[in-house]
């Protein structure tokens, strides 16, 4: 019975799919819109947002409501989740089995290099490939190696929600400063600099590292969560 | 010359990808399918490097290969490690 359900579903799913996109030429490279769009990016972006990475002038400036809608997405995500854990405090029973040496001294010795790459793409998100995101999701991949090495390893919750928050609240009061400055929300009112340079293209930097530091913290304190409360 | 080994590559990786995924479906223990679907992330991820989107690419390694994986595994961890039939 189960299994006629899910099948029925999956054709209405099929069927509705089909509809919408029966009347797009798919796959078709003359989608005019959206090839005028593209062109304008990839021809323009270097003069008018001063970023030698068309994808990060994309992601921060031309969409820049999107990516703080993605922001907001993983914040509601991660409330959920300490939402539904937090209740369960982890009983107070035997203390789990320490690493091997080997183990313990590789952690230790990987995890501010694992950090100073996160923070290293983030930094540069308007110069080479990565961003925001990326930097952030690779610091937190060196938190949680950290706390599978370590396993008296604690972070203080308190300091990454102030990260969290402060960092978040930087996105947003960057965008609303392009809107005072007399432009748009995030519109870049500062100067680009010399092209290709660490101190170029304006206010990109400057939310790239809201967003590290906030994604970084955000799934930090989710794993550290993950790992602490739930038993 | 480039462009037959890139076709090559290119073959290569959706077959392994294909065979990765399907090997996600039917392993019964969940910590072995967990480790196929990261092998398909790895393998979307050199896939997007190929196509030239290093952006992308960087996420699915990072989202996909390493974070994902882990919440999977400690959710297993704490719950039960073989799918009931």
């Amino acid at each position: 019975m189960r299994s006629l359900i899910a099948v029925i579903l999956l054709a209405v799913i099929g069927l509705g799919l089909a509809l919408c996109l029966s009347d797009m030429p798919f796959g078709a490279n003359h989608i005019a819109t959206a090839e005028k769009a593209g062109r304008h990016y990839l021809e323009k972006a270097p003069q008018e947002t001063g970023s030698a990475n068309v994808v990060t002038a994309v992601v921060v400036t031309y969409r820049g409501f999107d990516t703080l809608g993605e922001v907001t997405v993983l914040f509601i995500a991660a409330i959920g989740l300490g939402m539904v854990l937090y209740r369960r405090k982890k009983q107070e029973g035997k203390p789990p089995q320490p690493a091997s040496f080997v183990l313990q001294t590789g952690c230790c010795f990987l995890f501010p290099l694992i950090l100073i790459l996160g923070v290293y793409i983030f930094l540069h998100g308007h110069l080479t490939p990565g961003g925001g995101f990326q930097g952030g999701v690779i610091v937190a991949s060196g938190f949680l190696l950290a706390y599978i090495g370590c396993a008296d390893m604690k972070i203080r919750h308190r300091w990454f929600e102030a990260t969290e928050s402060l960092a978040g609240s930087a996105f947003v009061i960057a965008g609303m400063a392009g809107l005072a400055a007399g432009g748009s929300f995030l519109m870049n009112f500062m100067p680009k600099g010399n092209f290709n340079t660490l101190f170029s293209a304006g206010i990109i930097p400057i939310i790239y590292i809201a967003i590290g530091l906030k994604v970084g913290a955000e799934l930090t304190g989710l794993i550290a969560n993950l790992l602490e409360r739930a038993e | 010359m480039l462009a037959t080994v890139q076709n090559c590559m290119v073959i290569a990786l959706t077959v392994l990808m294909l065979a990765g995924a399907v090997c996600a479906c039917i392993f019964k223990d969940l910590i072995s399918a967990v480790i196929a679907t990261a092998f398909v992330s790895l393998l979307a991820a050199l896939f997007f490097f190929l196509l030239h989107a290093p952006d992308v690419a960087m996420a699915e390694a990072s989202i996909g290969a390493a974070l994902t994986t882990a919440i999977f595994v400690i959710a297993i961890k704490k719950t039960a490690r073989s799918e009931e039939e």
